[in-house]
């Protein structure tokens, strides 16, 4: 069934094609910003999350740790070692159902992205892909160097990277399907808050 | 107040199905509000980006040039997705697909499913099928989570729950969550389904998703949500089976850049979903399962005054600026998906099953003018009516009244004497006779007061005044 599928839904389509059109070059409407970092910063807090300034690892994991605080995490996964080790091994975790229970994430963002406050989160060095939104509160850190501008640098970026699986996250997770409520916490992170390193 | 609304019938018209609707007045300006409310967020998002309109017609390109290279960009993407470790499959229609989801949990002993959004498991009906055969299915996005209890269809593709009001999802989740009586705050429920469906994640033994685009280039594909479900539900279970349109293919990562700039400004007023996952490969020891539907696609495709429907990237636009679905609301619409795009794609798989649908339409454009990819709505939806009439799939009222309208058009004698006798008799005749129950525009309205004088003739004297 399946291999006959294949061939007559191909042939199908190649039947029914329109006449051939080029393909656009699709860089060409780009959004180019003043400042990218304020308008990363106002972006974050725009999609519900928090960025936060920091000028340099120690700070980062004052920062951190003030946060741990505040949260009154207990369980911590950090694979940004200049944020501190956390308490949980990640990479000891046999299976990902263990990632529950977690209640802080501090994970490395390859890059943000001005225009939308996204951060890249790459699923290689996480061990377990979930972890970003089993997690009860998430902390993602990015160098105030690595920002694109828009969604076509970053793209662009991500084409430039070894394939892989990955995620683009902007801000907690959030539903509005009760009467147009929006609601922080949905099934993911109920917080997202953003490192953004000057050094 | 009449809480479940009926479910979709299609041997129904839109008219008659929007009249249960417009039975609760207080109901349908809710509703009304309730979606414009989006359309007006969506407004503010598209407007504060000074390159939109090169965005749509940007966009509109790229889907043009992949429509007519479809078959060569899903070789290319299924040879990428499985040199990744993806395994795709083929369906040539929605009993295919329904056979190859279902063979792949029967074959790995899997009764417990979840599933993010996917109209294109609605359309294939994929749920009640996989029920039937002892799986157990939930769907995780909140909203569909609502109306899957509640045993309804959605009302919208991007809000399915929109019809509901936050007391009836209150009193459904006292009665199927166990949460307490009376209780309607949004953040509480919320959380109460949060609790609930984290269970279910951590229990399933599969995960389901839909797709948003895939890429040729890489073989990978984007999942966008807000909630984070599809991440929950492909995550933690080892094995993700992601269904997919023929059309969701784009040749590059540079394209795709485009479509993630359009899709949630379009759809809900955000920059972009808070999530927006590029899955490429499986979860360590786990499957991928990519299943390539058909299902009446490539017919689609062949009809060139139809086929820019197809470039569709469900954002829902269309259907919250409709002044016609946010009065009549999802459930009026015969096919799964409602509002212009609806009408389009349901038609155009079915006309004499959804002849009713392109009526459902005042043909002011303003769908055409929300789209991020361009698709002419209003033009489909006429040419659809055209096609009808040609098909004599219209209503015998319609079709006879549309002769008359012919005939008193074509002839300058019979379009005067028609109009001396309609200012006389609407004058003259008692109203009864006026508001019977044959005059369908006269039911919510007021009929406006028949001038004593033609046009023709006020023109004439305003001439002679002026000359003379």
């Amino acid at each position: 069934m399946a291999s006959g599928a294949r061939e007559e839904i191909l042939r199908r389509l190649r039947d029914a094609a329109p006449p051939a059109v080029p393909l656009p070059d699709a860089r060409g409407v780009a959004a180019r910003f003043a400042d990218p970092v304020a308008q990363f910063e106002a972006a974050v807090a725009a999609v519900g999350g928090t960025a936060v300034r920091v000028a340099d690892g120690p700070a980062l994991r004052a920062e951190v740790d003030a946060l741990a605080v505040r949260l009154g995490a207990r369980r911590i996964v950090s694979l940004v070692p200049a944020a501190g080790p956390g308490n949980v091994a990640i990479d000891a975790l046999a299976d990902p159902h263990e990632l529950e229970g977690i209640d802080l994430a501090v994970l490395p963002g390859l890059f943000g992205v001005a225009e939308n406050g996204a951060v890249w989160v790459n699923g290689a060095g996480l061990h377990h892909r979930g972890v970003f939104v089993v997690t009860q509160h998430l902390a993602l850190v990015v160098g105030v160097s690595q920002l694109a501008n828009d969604m076509h640098e970053a793209c662009a970026r991500v084409a430039a990277l070894p394939r892989g699986y990955g995620v683009f996250i902007s801000g907690p997770s959030k539903t509005a399907d009760i009467e147009q409520a929006l609601v922080i916490g949905a099934h993911g992170a109920r917080s997202c808050t953003v490192f953004v390193v000057s050094s | 107040m009449s809480a479940s609304l009926p479910v979709v019938q299609a041997e129904r018209s839109h008219a008659e199905r929007a009249a249960l609707f417009l039975k609760d007045d207080a109901r349908v300006h809710w509703h009304d509000q309730a979606v414009w409310f989006v359309r007006a967020k969506r407004d503010r998002a598209a407007g504060a980006v000074p390159e939109w309109e090169r965005l749509r017609e940007t966009a509109a390109a790229i889907k043009a040039h992949t429509q007519a290279r479809l078959a060569d960009y899903l070789e290319e993407f299924e040879r990428n997705a499985t040199a990744a470790g993806a395994r795709v499959h083929w369906a040539r229609d929605a009993a295919e697909h329904n056979a190859i989801v279902h063979g792949l949990l029967a074959e790995r002993g899997v009764t417990r499913l979840v599933k993010s959004k996917s109209m294109l498991t609605e359309e294939c009906h994929l749920n009640p099928y996989l029920e039937a055969r002892g799986i157990e299915v939930t769907d995780t996005d909140l909203g569909e989570r609502i109306v899957q209890l509640a045993k309804e269809p959605p009302s919208h593709i991007v809000l399915p729950a929109i019809h509901k009001k936050k007391e009836e999802i209150g009193e459904l989740f006292h009665e199927k969550l166990g949460t307490p009586e009376g209780l309607s705050d949004p953040t509480r429920l919320t959380e109460a389904a949060r609790a609930h469906l984290r269970a279910r994640f951590l229990a399933a033994q599969a995960g389901l998703t839909g797709v948003n685009f895939a890429i040729a280039e890489t073989g990978g594909f984007v999942v966008c949500t807000n909630e984070g479900n599809a991440d929950m539900g492909t995550s933690l279970p080892p094995i993700h089976i992601a269904c997919m349109g023929v059309e969701k293919v784009v040749p590059r990562l540079e394209d795709l850049a485009v479509f993630l700039r359009l899709l949630a400004r379009s759809a809900t007023g955000q920059p972009i979903t808070s999530y927006t996952t590029h899955f490429l490969g499986p979860i360590r020891g786990g499957e991928l399962h990519v299943v390539v539907v058909d299902n009446g696609r490539s017919a689609i495709l062949r009809q060139p005054e139809y086929r820019r429907s197809l470039t569709c990237i469900r954002c829902a636009a269309c259907m919250n600026t409709c002044p016609v679905f946010r009065r009549s609301g999802g459930y009026s619409y015969s096919y799964t998906i409602p509002g212009p795009i609806g009408v389009v794609l349901g038609t155009a798989r079915d006309a004499a099953a959804h002849a009713s649908l392109p009526f459902a339409s005042s043909l002011c454009g303003s769908c055409d003018d929300v789209c991020p990819v361009k698709i002419p709505l209003h033009e489909q939806i006429l040419t659809r009516r055209r096609d009808l009439a040609r098909a004599g799939l219209q209503p015998t009222g319609k079709r006879l009244g549309m002769k008359v309208v012919g005939i008193v058009l074509r002839y300058r004698a019979v379009y005067l004497l028609a109009g001396a006798v309609a200012r006389f008799l609407g004058r003259h005749l008692p109203r009864p006779v006026v508001y019977s129950r044959w005059n369908v525009w006269g039911r919510q309205r007021e009929l406006p007061p028949m001038p004593r004088e033609t046009f023709r003739a006020l023109y004439r004297k305003e001439k002679e005044r002026e000359h003379g």
